[in-house]
């Protein structure tokens, strides 16, 4: 094992980029005949039988989206290793309130979040003079909308889900900032926060090309480490409906529309703290089970968006009262998202 | 005496880097000292948006990754 690792550094850097890019595009090419081969050559199912289609899709259905988000989240993690937030941060901090908002969810969709940067982030938005209202946009983007969820949706649902919740999460940011910026709650935040003041930034060693790499790839493996056990139960449970459940049936359940289906599925959202990754096999079963998609869609962001520990991590920064207003203004969001597109999709 | 300080709010990425701040004082052969900052308001008037941050000698070297300890015993001995 030692030898092995020894000797793979030792290979020329770009060497091991190119050969990791062939070697991801020969399994894309193969994906689909392999599949088949195993499912009807070696296991010997049939063709349009039940099991035999619930076996094909799986084995060609998780490589796929395996493979996805493999490539999908590091070329996006080298990409995003360029934009700091700093530089976003000061970009941000000179604009009326609509292009502001709107610029800061959409940088929130390609920065990384991790809710143990959400204090620090908020300070130093705060601290170089971004608005409260732009700073919140940016907070509900960041966690609710980025690529691993897109790639997932993407994969499993096709772009149309993909798309659709992208935009109804940029849509929820946006509102949520511009109704949290008008209303004019400077006061609500912790007071501490408006005394932080920054010495010089970042010195600013920039990262070679490898380093960004081998960070990327590192935050990859992490990822899909991390998700793979819900993409497998996500993918299962696809091939299951994909093969056993007859459409009739799905169409039968979904006649019965429970005008409470989205408040009632937002509000069981909050407590599933999770990762995207880990709504899609739920999300997968609630469309089988014919439920709308906006009500889908309004469970997926509640469990992202609303989270009771960024709450307590956002709670050293903001006085409860905000914290409320906070979590009733994108909560609200997700209800329209949520019935307008059960209305536009009906 | 040089102070290595990592800027972080006691999260894995944090801890790792703490890590790695200790092999890069015993690559490097200096004598420093490895803090690790966790007050919120500190961290972000060092000007850290991201954690985990690193600091040498006061001066912030990176924030919101996790350089290798060869790469933080280079950044030691220049």
């Amino acid at each position: 094992m030692t030898t092995l690792v020894a000797e793979r550094i030792r290979l020329p850097f770009w060497l091991v980029v190119f050969g990791g890019v062939f070697l991801w595009v020969v399994a894309w090419l193969l994906n689909a005949p392999l599949a088949d081969w195993v499912a009807f050559e070696l296991l010997g199912l049939e063709a349009g039988t039940p099991a035999g289609d619930a076996v094909a899709f799986f084995l060609y259905d998780l490589p796929k989206v395996l493979l996805l988000l493999t490539g999908v989240v590091t070329v996006v993690a080298i990409l995003r290793s360029f934009v700091s937030p700093d530089r976003v941060r000061r970009s941000l901090a000179g604009r009326g309130a609509l292009p502001g908002t709107a610029a800061a969810a959409g940088f929130g969709v390609i920065t990384p979040f991790c809710s143990c940067s959400a204090v620090p982030l908020f300070i130093g938005f705060v601290e170089a003079g971004v608005p409260l209202g732009v700073t919140f946009a940016f907070l509900v983007a960041s966690p609710m909308v980025n690529e691993v969820a897109l790639v997932l949706l993407w994969g499993l649902f096709g772009p149309g889900i993909a798309l659709a919740y992208m935009a109804a999460g940029l849509a929820v940011a946006i509102g949520a900032g511009l109704v949290i910026g008008r209303l004019g709650l400077e006061r609500w935040v912790e007071d501490y926060v408006w005394t932080v003041h920054a010495t010089a930034g970042i010195a600013g060693i920039r990262p070679t090309p490898e380093e960004r790499v081998r960070d990327a790839w590192h935050s990859t493996r992490e990822i899909v480490r991390r998700v793979f056990p819900f993409v497998v139960l996500g993918i299962a449970i696809g091939a299951l409906i994909h093969g056993f459940v007859p459409t009739d049936a799905v169409v039968a359940i979904g006649g019965t529309d429970n005008p409470l289906a989205v408040p009632v599925l937002v509000a069981l959202g909050i407590p599933l703290y999770a990762n995207a990754a880990a709504t899609i096999p739920i999300v997968e079963v609630l469309l089988a089970k014919g439920l709308p998609i906006g009500s889908a869609i309004a469970f997926m962001m509640a469990v992202t968006a609303l989270s009771i520990p960024e709450f307590v991590i956002l709670r050293r920064v903001l006085k409860p009262r905000l914290l409320v207003v906070f979590a009733a203004v994108v909560a609200a969001g997700i209800l329209v998202v949520g019935y307008g597109f059960n209305f536009l999709f009906a | 005496m040089r102070v290595i300080e990592v800027l972080g709010s006691g999260c894995q990425k944090c801890q790792l880097l703490e890590e790695h701040a200790r092999e890069a004082v015993a690559i490097a052969g200096v004598e420093a000292e490895v803090r690790h900052v966790r007050d919120m308001a500190e961290i972000a008037s060092r000007g850290i948006l991201q954690t985990p941050g690193l600091a040498i000698d006061g001066r912030v070297v990176s924030a919101g990754r996790v350089p290798s300890a060869a790469v933080i015993a280079g950044w030691l001995a220049a």
